[in-house]
């Protein structure tokens, strides 16, 4: 498969009050045709923030891209100018947010913002637009969506919602999609409901995805790598059955000991990771995870550990090899 | 765990009226939030509450405690129906049954120092005087896993995770033996709800206290809880010990739940057989007739429609309310 997104040392920062918050120090990924990508984290450290960078969606002020780029069809998307930008944004590389309550303008009707990435990129006439509006509405399983297209987005529910917001970013056929917790904001069955339907338009549109989500669970049944992030960095990145099945970073498997399954037999005490993740008003010199971690040696307190290799195409930042318990040689 | 019923909840039902008109108002419909429920907690036990938004977990849990004052039905509270208790009385038996509320962030006062919110509750009652309160603040506080110094500080001061620690303190002020917990950990972060989770059942332990968990992570609420009680549109659709309802779920609604939620283990996700309901949730203003499920449940026949369930128990301790079961 070939790289269709290529992520090299991307770094952000927000001037705020109390002094610049680093919020993405570095991180580098690759998305392959085809391949959809989880990027797992807590709140604060930085997951949604590396693709908005990337899609230049960070409002300056306070945000800024600091350093990195993004090779995209062999074009710098940090670099290139806005023009060129717009034309890929929502054409070809699209993007669902987190809340379908309030992405939507409440004034304009569904059909008006639906139909608006077909009118602006392909230069549709409105009536036709309207016409493949309404198509994909039926597709993302709206029922008599011709009635709908002249009602507001209050008239929706939650769920309903969230599928016009898929039917609008997917209106062009984009290359990537972006999926920054579409489903957070959802109850258990209607998640499910909207996760099947991703991955099913996934497959018959044949998209790569990268899905943004602080819940393990969901990334575990979706996506075929997972990065996972702490304090603006990748932390460990790895095959999803690698991952779960032999994670490596002491946080990864802080992560995973700390939420009980539903499927569970016995009852057991969760793991929990003491302390809290940092505020980043500097840009971490030593292990940014050292001070909640259960492994840590001297060296954590002294350098910043890079991502190596432990596995086949299977990363870790830590200077211990949580197998053994004892410092990498 | 005991057999010795602590609190009784007998068909209770809870309206919220919708009002028209400005100046002369009408009610013109109700919500119904909570419709009939029955259910018994034991003493020792948690007992999990699970259902969507809107589904009248939070509600019931509220008109336990009578912070919101039930339409009609009766919760019997150490052998005193509280329905029908008022004033002074309820009062004194408000000491006995505290909540933990969901967002920390909006349920402490943030001009109160976290010692005169945790101190409140013994002032108010008339327990101890400020003195013996500071002392008993301190004890708390080291309870819950906080600094005893940190009495003086103000709640922004606090991460979520600790501003939780403090709500369970305030809750432990009056000695409970009843406490609701309604979504304590859904505001939290995956790595702190474990460490919130492991206090609550360390304090359980320790007290001897009595939960309600009011949570919709069924995979925490299998966790925590000794029998589970699901909810749907305002009616308790099953209650059973916890490995029977997440073993063998009878109701319909129940296993759609079950299968919905994700594991976090892609091996397991692969096999897995997913259930998806159709449908949403329709509007508690104007529910189904019958059975409320029956719009979405793959299994409808025309007595659903017509009769509404009634809530029996099928096997000792697993109640269930379908027809079909």
């Amino acid at each position: 498969m070939a790289e269709l997104l290529q992520v090299q040392g991307l770094e952000t920062q927000f001037r705020t009050r109390e002094g610049i918050v680093h919020a993405v120090n570095g991180v580098s990924f690759n998305l392959k045709e085809g391949e959809t990508l989880g990027i797992v984290g807590e709140s604060g450290c930085g997951k949604s923030v590396t693709v908005m960078s990337m899609l230049r969606l960070i409002p300056n002020p306070p945000g800024r891209v600091v350093a990195g780029t993004a090779m995209y069809q062999g074009k710098d998307l940090l670099k290139v100018s806005n023009e060129e930008m717009r034309h890929i944004r929502g054409a070809q590389i699209s993007m669902i947010f987190q809340d379908p309550m309030t992405s939507f303008n409440p004034v304009l009707t569904i059909g008006r913002q639906v139909s608006e990435p077909l009118e602006t990129h392909l230069g549709m006439p409105r009536k036709q637009a309207y016409d493949r509006v309404a198509e994909m509405l039926s597709l993302v399983g709206i029922p008599n969506a011709k009635d709908r297209l002249n009602d507001y987005p209050h008239q929706f529910s939650g769920g309903m919602r969230q599928r016009v917001m898929i039917a609008m970013s997917l209106t062009c056929s984009p290359q990537i999609l972006i999926a920054d917790e579409p489903t957070t904001a959802l109850d258990v069955t209607i998640q499910a409901q909207i996760v099947d339907l991703v991955k099913q338009l996934r497959d018959q549109l044949g998209m790569s995805m990268i899905w943004i989500t602080h819940d393990l669970g969901i990334v575990a049944g979706l996506a075929e790598r997972v990065n996972v992030m702490y304090a603006g960095y990748i932390i460990e990145t790895a095959p999803v059955k690698t991952l779960y099945g032999d994670p490596r970073h002491p946080y990864t498997l802080g992560l995973l000991g700390s939420l009980p399954r539903v499927d569970e037999t016995d009852r057991r005490r969760l793991v929990s990771i003491e302390g809290l993740p940092p505020v980043l008003y500097e840009k971490p010199q030593v292990c940014p995870f050292a001070p909640r971690c259960s492994h840590r040696v001297e060296r954590c307190l002294k350098e910043n550990p890079p991502l190596t290799q432990v596995g086949p195409e299977h990363f870790a930042a830590c200077w211990v090899d949580t197998t053994t318990g004892r410092e990498w040689q | 765990m005991s057999q010795e019923i602590l609190l009784k909840v007998e068909n209770l039902v809870k309206y919220f009226p919708i009002m028209k008109g400005a100046f002369i108002r009408k009610q013109v419909g109700a919500v119904h939030a909570v419709d009939g429920v029955s259910f018994e907690i034991y003493k020792g036990e948690t007992l999990g509450l699970v259902g969507e938004s809107g589904c009248g977990k939070s509600t019931t849990g509220r008109a336990i405690l009578q912070l919101h004052r039930p339409t009609s039905g009766s919760v019997i509270f150490e052998g005193r129906d509280l329905v029908k208790t008022k004033g002074e009385e309820l009062r004194l038996m408000r000491r006995k049954m505290q909540m933990i509320f969901q967002d920390p962030y909006a349920s402490l006062n943030p001009r109160m120092t976290v010692g005169e919110i945790i101190g409140e509750p013994v002032l108010v009652h008339g327990i101890m005087d400020r003195k013996a309160s500071e002392k008993r603040v301190e004890e708390l506080l080291s309870l819950v896993g906080l600094n005893p110094a940190y009495a003086n500080r103000y709640p922004h001061e606090f991460s979520g995770g600790q501003r939780q620690r403090v709500g369970v303190a305030r809750a432990l002020a009056l000695n409970p033996s009843l406490i609701v917990c309604d979504e304590p950990i859904s505001a939290l972060d995956v790595s702190i709800q474990a460490q919130v989770v492991n206090l609550l059942e360390d304090l359980q332990k320790q007290l001897g206290l009595t939960y309600l968990f009011i949570a919709h992570d069924l995979s925490m609420v299998r966790h925590i809880s000794n029998r589970v009680a699901v909810m749907y549109l305002g009616s308790m659709v099953e209650l059973a010990t916890r490995d029977d309802v997440y073993y063998h779920p009878l109701h319909p609604y129940t296993q759609a739940l079950l299968s919905a939620v994700p594991i976090p283990d892609p091996i397991a996700e692969e096999k897995r057989q997913r259930q998806i309901l159709k449908g949403e949730i329709p509007s508690p203003i104007n529910p189904p007739s019958g059975c409320r499920f029956r719009t979405r449940c793959p299994h409808a026949t025309d007595i659903c429609a017509e009769k509404r369930p009634e809530w029996r128990e099928v096997t000792p301790g697993h109640f269930v309310a379908c027809h079909l079961v």
